[in-house]
């Protein structure tokens, strides 16, 4: 006799039970214990069922979407590969711009997933644990996903292929890996700040937006389809943050002064990590889409001030300094790219000047700063490189000990003078970049006290040796191979190669 | 401000990575050209404490900083010191340490006259 057919749950009921349903209360084990996390940091949760879920997505939907997106993706690539995309793309110069996200982002997307799975055991609230536990695994989608998307170039072009290695040891790679380590040390609120928010949802548009729009514009069709197979994630992800945010400061009045404290610091952080992304807009394109300083005014001055409008009512300001980041928006490009090209001889990806139409470009785009304070840079450097004295630094930078990036940032109000500052701990001296990342050590100093300075490391001896040869060898770089200018690479050298051919075919 | 730690005792485990003492009886000493910007930052070096400051005119400022064009023309009697932001008249005979030179110290020079290519602080 066959059974009764069950009636099957509507979409609510089964939503309620494969996330809130799974939850219990403990009884043979304090819930301290079991969740020993969400407490230390002092944010005052009083009703964790008040968790609005951002969207309503169980576990067996979830597989089903990513699956449905995940076969789009590798149908995409595979005619990626048996096209030779490669070969479509506007210049070789362009995959530099893959080298530097595959090196120091792709890095990041695992780093999300380790630490969101943590958090999809350690958080108190099922709502928030079952969102981390899917957001983990998104992360680590994503790493996949653009793995392989970019093996497709490590075939062809250098400077790829130790990217886990090199994310690891090379110095200006310690500036997004110790970013990240300072959010997965820290507790798991300050994390969903740090990540969910301030990343995802305050800044993210300026990570992704300029890469995504940058690869379609120079024709890395593969790179684009992976940026579209990850936005809805995203799209989950920013909710997640703005939920996250606004749970905190409903909970309780005494969470809004550590609530700010981390968005200050956060939205500094990952203003100065953007650093890298501003000078690939600026500089790595070969076909631009918009200067970072325009790209700033859309999606943080605007953007981001309508948010902070909203988030007024729970008493939240615009970060800390954001006035003084909308002003580095006119040098930062230009202050990181000078930083690479005087140290190309470590850097795992090549470097240019650029030519005359990009600088009238620069100058268009940058009419407050560009003619009066970098052209003349770039003008010397031209003229030193036409004289066969190519300008590089042989010495070691000072490193901020907050941000870690080479002290290269000038002076609110006078690009003339480098900005310095310092603080003592326990005796001895610090030097930071600038007053938000002095802000930060003097606020948690037993903390920034243990950075890991590359420029300090290889004087200790732990990089390998005391010459440069044996430092590059540690970080896996592939000596006049991976580093050095663009012109006379082996892979401009390939690239013409290519185009030689293509003109023969075509007579 | 009290530490914010999962753990008690955060602060005395506390492993401070840049204490003189990991450095082999050098110090670190930061060198910054005021007004020549196209050296994006200070630059970092290893000294022992004892060595003369002279050698920094001597040796390491023409070796690190002598490829600028301004180079040639420096006068080191006009030159400007600071030392940790303080105006500075050092003794170029003297130690480093002598010149209150310590570990981690930032040496400033600025050089009147010399401001970059074609004066744009570059």
């Amino acid at each position: 006799m066959t059974p009764p057919r069950k009636k099957k749950m509507n979409l609510k009921q089964r939503y309620a039970l494969m996330t809130r349903g799974l939850d219990w209360e403990t009884s043979y084990q304090k819930m301290d214990d079991v969740f020993p996390y969400d407490t230390f940091e002092g944010i005052k949760i009083t009703d964790w069922s008040k968790w609005e879920d951002p969207f309503r997505l169980t576990m067996d939907a979830y597989w089903k979407y990513q699956g449905e997106k995940e076969r789009k993706l590798y149908a995409v690539l595979d005619s990626f590969a048996q096209n030779n995309g490669q070969l479509g793309i506007s210049d070789a110069r362009y995959v530099n711009a893959i080298k530097l996200f595959l090196t120091g982002v792709t890095p990041l997307e695992y780093q999300a997933h380790r630490h969101f799975a943590h958090l999809g055991r350690h958080i108190r609230g099922v709502g928030p644990r079952v969102a981390a536990q899917m957001q983990s695994l998104d992360e680590l989608r994503h790493a996949q996903t653009q793995i392989h998307t970019i093996s497709h170039y490590n075939k062809y072009f250098d400077g790829f292929a130790e990217f886990p290695h090199m994310h690891d040891r090379v110095w200006y790679l310690s500036v997004p890996k110790s970013f990240f380590d300072d959010a997965c040390s820290a507790g798991p609120f300050e994390f969903f700040t740090a990540i969910s928010f301030a990343f995802e949802y305050v800044l993210t548009n300026l990570l992704f937006v300029p890469f995504m729009s940058g690869a379609a514009y120079n024709g890395d069709l593969a790179t684009v389809t992976f940026g579209f197979s990850a936005q809805s994630d995203e799209a989950r992800h920013m909710t997640l943050g703005i939920e996250v945010i606004k749970f905190m400061l409903e909970q309780h009045p005494d969470n809004l002064p550590i609530v700010q404290k981390w968005v200050d610091k956060w939205f500094w952080r990952g203003h100065k990590v953007l650093g890298l992304v501003a000078m690939m807009m600026d500089y790595m394109l070969p076909k631009r889409i918009m200067s970072w300083k325009e790209a700033w005014e859309i999606y943080f001055t605007q953007a981001g001030g309508a948010l902070f409008e909203d988030l007024s009512r729970y008493g939240l300001r615009v970060p800390k300094y954001a006035d003084i980041a909308t002003e580095e928006a006119e040098h930062i490009s230009h202050q990181n790219w000078a930083i690479f090209y005087q140290y190309t001889q470590a850097a795992g990806f090549h470097t240019w000047l650029p030519n005359d139409e990009e600088m009238g470009w620069l100058s268009e785009k940058y009419p407050n700063t560009f003619d009066k304070y970098y052209r003349p840079r770039f003008e010397m450097w031209r003229e030193m490189e036409a004289k066969g004295e190519r300008f590089y630094n042989n010495a070691l930078p000072q490193l901020c000990q907050t941000c870690q990036i080479p002290m290269g940032y000038t002076e609110p109000g006078d690009p003339t003078k480098i900005g310095f500052r310092d603080s003592v701990y326990k005796g001895e001296r610090y030097h930071f970049c600038s007053d938000g990342c002095k802000d930060i050590f003097d606020d948690e100093p037993e903390k920034f006290s243990q950075a890991w300075l590359p420029v300090h490391q290889i004087f200790q001896g732990n990089c390998g040796g005391a010459d440069l040869s044996d430092v590059l060898k540690w970080y896996h770089m592939d000596q006049g191979v991976d580093n050095m200018d663009y012109t006379g690479s082996p892979d401009q050298k390939q690239w013409d190669a290519w185009q030689a051919a293509r003109k023969k075919v075509a007579g | 401000m009290a530490v914010v730690a999962l753990k008690p005792g955060y602060e005395d485990a506390v492993e401070i990575r840049d204490r003189k003492e990991n450095f082999h009886g050098n110090q670190v000493v930061y060198l910054h050209w005021e007004e020549h910007l196209s050296f994006c930052a200070a630059t970092a070096f290893p000294l022992p404490p004892e060595m003369p400051f002279g050698a920094l005119t001597e040796k390491l400022i023409p070796q690190f900083y002598g490829m600028h064009p301004d180079f040639k023309s420096l006068d080191w009697n006009s030159v400007e010191w600071k030392i940790d932001g303080e105006p500075a008249t050092p003794d170029m005979s003297k130690s480093l340490a002598e010149n209150g030179v310590g570990h981690k110290s930032l040496v400033c020079f600025r050089t009147p006259g010399l401001n970059g290519y074609k004066g744009s602080c570059s």
